[in-house]
C-alpha cells in the first residue's frame, strides 16, 4: 500500500490544526482572566464579531494590518468597559448582558457590513498576514509544514500562553485576579480593590477576544462575511471549563478543536464523501465536547464567586 | 494615666432599617486583653469593622496612639498595625497559606520573586508563636481550627499592634478553644493588644483584663474582670435578670418511642464515622450525646433523619419497624429534626419567615388547596408562630437571610415543635446563638420533653447537656463509650469518656 497519500492528508490537517486553534486559544485565554476574577462572560461571540469587524475594516481603509489589529485591541477594550459596566458596576445579571452583547455583537456588524461593503461594489479581500517560514526547521519533512509555516498571529499563542500563565500565577496581579473570583470578600478586607481588579481581568479577556476575532480577518480568511466567528466564542467559553481554567489546559482543548475543525474542511474539500456537508460542519463542536467530557475524569471546580456580583 | 491605644468616641452607624452603632464609646488600654460583650445584634462587629477601615462610620472620631485618625479601608488599618480575624474567615481556599499572607500587600504589576523569603518569615513566626502553620499548604485542606491560626499568623506577619478576634471560639472543639484562649494571653504578655468579641460569659471572665458590654447599640459598661461576674455581666447584657439555671422537672419516661441497633454510617471519605451505635429514647426523656465535634455526631444525626446513607439491624420509631424506603417521610412519621447548621440545612436563606414556616407542609392542607397556596392562612399561621415564639422580626415576608442568628434558630425550632412531633432530633440547637435566645430555645425543649416527646439531643456544649438530659451518652469515635446520668458531679468522668477512656461505673 502507498503510504505517501495518507501522510500528506495527515501533513495537510496537522498543518490546518494549530491554525484553526489560534482564534479559540485567544478568546479562551482571555476568557481565563475573566472567569478567574470571577465574571463570566459568554459574550465573547459578539466581542470578536466586534472585534474582526473593527480590525476587517480599518485594516482594508487603511491598507496596514497592525493598524487592523489595534482597531481590533482598541474595540476589544471598549466592549470590556461597556460588559464591565452593566455587569460589575450595575451589576446586571452577567449571562443577560453576555447574551446581549452577543446580538448587538452581531447586529452591529452585520448592518454596518451591508451598509459599507456588501454592497458596494468594491473588491473587498485584503492582503492577510503572510506565513513567516522559519530558516532551516520549515525544510524538515511534515514538521516544518505542520510547525514552521505560520503567520505571525499564529506564533504568537507560544508567547501568549505562557506569559498568562506567568501573570496569573507569578504576580501579584494574577494573584488578586484569582482571589477575587474565589473569596472576593477576603481580598477586600486585605485591600484589593475587588470590581477595579475585574474590570482589568474582564478587559484583558475581552481585549484578547477582539484579537481572535480579527485573526480570522486578518491572518485567515482575507475578509469579512456576517456571522464570521460562527460559534468559535462559544466554543472558547467551554474550553475555558475543559482546560481547568488554565492556560496550558485551554491550549491543549483548543488544539484538540484544530484538529477536528481541519479534518471536516479536508474531509468537505474531498468531495467524494457522501456525507451533507452540515454534519462535517458540526463535527469539530460534537467531537470536541464528546472527546472532553470523556477525557475529564477529574473535575477542577470552577471560580467560586463566578457570575455572582460583589456587593 | 494609662496608655490607651484606641479611643473611639461617640460612634454611630446606621444600615437601612438598623441603627447598629449609637453613640459607642470604647477606650481599649495597651496590652490588655477587652472583650466586647453583647448579645448577636447587639453592634459589637460592626464597631470593630468600623475600627478595621471595613465600614465608614456616619458620626464620631477614633483617636489611635493618642492621633485622630481616619481609617478609610482594610489596608489602611493593616498600615497602622490593626488586625482583625474575622468569624467567617477571610481566607481563600484555592491558593495556598503564603499567598493569603501576601494578598494584597504588592502593587500590582510585582512579581512575586521573593516567595522563598515569604516562607522563611511565616515559618519563624510560626515556630516563634508556637502555630504550626505550613507556608505551602492550600488552605481548602485545613481544619477550622488551623485556618484561625493562619489569620492570626496573618495578622502578626503584617505586624498587628491590636489585633480584633470576632467570635473566635465558635468554630472551635472546647479544647481548641481552650488552647487559643491560652494563646491569646501568651500574645498579650508579649505587649500586643487584644479585642476579643464574644457572647460567652465563660469566656470574657476567664481570658479578658477589662470587658465592655454593647446592648442595642450602645456601650452599657465597661468593667474591670476580676471585679465582676458572670450574673452581673448577663444582666448587663441582656437587660434583665436572666435564668442561668433552668428548672427542670424529674423526667416520667414511658415507652420507648425511638430505637436504632447497630447503626453504622460511612462519611464522605469513605471512613467509618459511626461504627455500630445502638440506643433508644423514650416517651418524655431527653438523651444527651455529648462528645468533641468530628467524633461521628453529625453523621449519626444526619444518618437518623434519613439524609445520608447508613447500615443498620433495625430502627423501630412507634414501634414501627423503619426501612430505608420510610426515610423520605419520616417527617410524616411524627419525626422532627433541628439540624446542626440551620442556614444550610435548617432554612432557606433567600425565602420569608413564612415561606420558611411552611417549608415542609406547604403542599398540605390548609396551606394548600387544590395546588394553590392558601396567603391569608398562611401568614395567620406564621404571625401566630412569630408571636408564640417571640420571634423578632419585621414582619413575615422580611427575608430569614435578615434575622440574626438566634432568630433564625426560633424560627427552625417553632417549625418543627408546631409539628408536635413524637421523636425530635435536636442537634447543636443554641450554637452561635445568644445567651437570650438560647434559654429560650432550652425552654421550649424541656417543655417538648414535658408535653411527651422523646428528645435525642446532640450538643458538643456539655453545660447544655447536663442542663437539659435525662441520660447521658457519650461519643468518641463514632461509638457509644457508655452512659453516665446529668448528675455535675460526673462532669470530669464525662471529659474523660469523650477523650476515649471507657466508661468506670461507681
Amino acid at each position: 500500500m502507498d503510504l505517501l497519500p495518507v501522510v500528506i492528508f495527515l501533513q495537510s490537517i496537522l498543518a490546518a490544526t494549530w491554525r484553526m486553534a489560534t482564534p479559540i486559544l485567544y478568546a479562551a485565554v482571555g476568557e481565563i482572566f475573566s472567569e478567574r476574577a470571577g465574571v463570566l462572560n459568554i459574550g465573547l461571540e459578539g466581542v470578536m464579531l466586534i472585534g474582526a469587524f473593527a480590525g476587517y475594516s480599518v485594516a482594508y481603509e487603511s491598507g496596514n494590518l497592525i493598524l487592523g489589529l489595534l482597531a481590533a485591541i482598541a474595540s476589544g477594550i471598549l466592549s470590556g468597559l461597556i460588559f464591565s459596566f452593566f455587569t460589575i458596576t450595575v451589576k446586571a445579571n452577567q449571562i443577560v448582558v453576555g447574551a446581549a452583547y452577543n446580538m448587538i455583537g452581531m447586529g452591529i456588524t452585520g448592518v454596518l457590513y451591508r451598509v459599507f461593503y456588501a454592497e458596494s461594489g468594491r473588491a473587498l479581500s485584503l492582503k492577510t498576514f503572510a506565513p513567516i517560514e522559519i530558516p532551516f526547521l520549515s525544510q524538515i519533512p511534515f514538521l516544518g509544514e505542520v510547525l514552521f509555516k505560520h503567520n505571525i498571529m499564529v506564533y504568537a499563542t507560544l508567547l501568549l500562553v505562557p506569559l498568562a500563565t506567568f501573570v496569573l500565577y507569578k504576580t501579584a496581579f494574577g494573584l488578586s485576579i484569582r482571589s477575587v473570583g474565589e473569596h472576593p470578600k477576603a481580598a477586600d478586607t486585605v485591600g484589593i480593590n475587588v470590581n477595579r481588579t475585574r474590570y482589568f481581568a474582564v478587559i484583558i479577556a475581552t481585549t484578547l477576544a477582539a484579537i481572535g476575532g480579527a485573526f480570522l480577518v486578518l491572518a485567515y480568511a482575507d475578509q469579512f462575511v456576517e456571522g464570521i466567528v460562527t460559534g468559535r466564542g462559544f466554543i472558547a467559553l467551554a474550553v475555558v471549563v475543559f482546560g481547568g481554567w488554565s492556560p496550558w489546559g485551554a491550549m491543549g482543548a483548543s488544539l484538540l478543536f484544530g484538529i477536528f475543525y481541519a479534518l471536516q474542511l479536508r474531509l468537505q474539500a474531498m468531495g467524494n464523501i457522501m456525507i451533507p456537508y452540515q454534519f462535517l460542519q458540526a463535527l469539530p463542536y460534537v467531537v470536541t465536547v464528546l472527546v472532553l467530557i470523556g477525557l475529564t475524569k477529574r473535575r477542577v471546580q470552577a471560580p467560586k464567586a463566578l457570575g455572582v456580583p460583589y456587593k | 494615666m494609662e496608655d490607651i491605644i484606641i479611643r473611639m468616641v461617640n460612634i454611630v452607624k446606621s444600615f437601612p432599617g438598623v441603627q447598629a452603632n449609637r453613640g459607642v464609646n470604647l477606650e481599649v488600654r495597651r496590652g490588655e486583653i477587652h472583650c466586647l460583650l453583647g448579645e448577636n445584634g447587639a453592634g459589637k462587629t460592626v464597631l470593630m469593622s468600623i475600627l478595621y477601615g471595613l465600614y465608614k462610620p456616619d458620626a464620631g472620631e477614633i483617636y489611635y496612639n493618642g492621633e485622630k485618625v481616619e481609617i478609610r479601608n482594610p489596608k489602611d488599618a493593616i498600615n497602622r498595625r490593626i488586625g482583625m480575624v474575622h468569624q467567617h474567615f477571610m481566607l481563600v481556599p484555592t491558593i495556598t497559606v503564603a499567598e493569603n499572607i501576601i494578598l494584597g500587600q504588592y502593587p500590582s504589576w510585582k512579581v512575586l520573586n521573593d516567595m522563598p523569603a515569604v516562607y522563611e518569615k511565616i515559618e519563624k513566626l510560626s515556630k516563634d508563636f508556637d502555630l504550626d502553620v505550613d507556608p505551602s499548604a492550600l488552605v481548602q485542606d485545613l481544619s477550622v481550627g488551623e485556618q484561625q491560626r493562619v489569620e492570626i499568623l496573618k495578622a502578626l506577619y503584617h505586624g498587628a499592634d491590636l489585633l480584633i478576634l470576632d467570635e473566635p471560639t465558635a468554630v472551635l472543639t472546647p479544647q481548641e478553644s481552650e488552647h487559643l484562649l491560652g494563646f491569646l494571653r501568651q500574645l498579650a504578655d508579649r505587649g500586643l493588644t487584644i479585642v476579643f468579641i464574644t457572647h460567652k460569659l465563660e469566656e470574657v471572665m476567664q481570658v479578658s483584663d477589662r470587658v465592655t458590654i454593647l446592648r442595642d447599640g450602645k456601650a452599657i459598661a465597661t468593667l474591670n474582670t476580676k471585679d465582676t461576674n458572670p450574673r452581673e455581666l448577663a444582666r448587663l447584657m441582656v437587660g434583665r435578670d436572666v435564668l442561668m439555671d433552668l428548672k427542670k422537672k424529674e423526667g416520667q419516661p414511658g415507652n420507648v418511642v425511638f430505637s436504632v441497633r447497630n447503626l453504622r454510617v460511612t462519611d464522605e471519605r469513605g471512613l467509618l464515622a459511626v461504627k455500630g451505635v445502638s440506643l433508644e429514647v423514650r416517651e418524655r426523656e431527653i438523651v444527651g450525646i455529648a462528645g468533641v465535634s468530628g467524633n461521628g455526631q453529625s453523621e449519626l444525626a444526619l444518618a437518623l433523619a434519613g439524609l445520608i446513607d447508613c447500615e443498620f439491624d433495625e430502627i423501630t420509631l412507634n414501634s414501627t419497624p423503619i426501612t430505608k424506603k420510610d426515610f423520605a417521610r419520616l417527617n410524616h412519621m411524627g419525626m422532627a429534626h433541628i439540624p446542626e447548621d440551620r442556614q444550610k440545612m435548617g432554612l432557606i436563606l433567600p425565602f420569608s419567615v413564612s415561606e420558611n414556616f411552611i417549608a415542609e407542609t406547604y403542599r398540605d392542607e390548609p396551606f394548600s388547596k387544590r395546588g394553590f397556596l392558601q396567603f391569608r392562612t398562611i401568614n395567620d399561621y406564621s404571625k401566630s408562630l412569630v408571636e408564640k415564639f417571640s420571634i423578632r422580626c419585621g414582619d413575615v415576608e422580611e427575608e430569614i437571610a435578615n434575622l440574626s442568628g438566634g432568630n433564625q434558630q426560633k424560627v427552625v425550632v417553632a417549625r418543627e415543635l408546631d409539628r408536635r412531633p413524637k421523636f425530635l432530633l435536636v442537634n447543636q440547637p443554641t450554637r452561635g446563638i445568644d445567651i437570650g435566645a438560647t434559654e429560650f430555645v432550652r425552654q421550649q425543649i424541656l417543655a417538648e420533653r414535658d408535653a411527651g416527646a422523646a428528645i435525642l439531643l446532640i450538643s458538643t456544649d456539655l453545660e447544655e447537656i447536663f442542663a437539659l438530659s435525662d441520660r447521658i451518652l457519650v461519643m468518641f469515635e463514632g461509638k457509644i463509650m457508655g452512659e453516665v446520668p446529668p448528675d455535675y458531679s460526673l462532669i470530669e468522668q464525662v471529659g474523660l469518656m469523650m477523650a476515649g477512656k471507657s466508661a468506670v461505673h461507681a
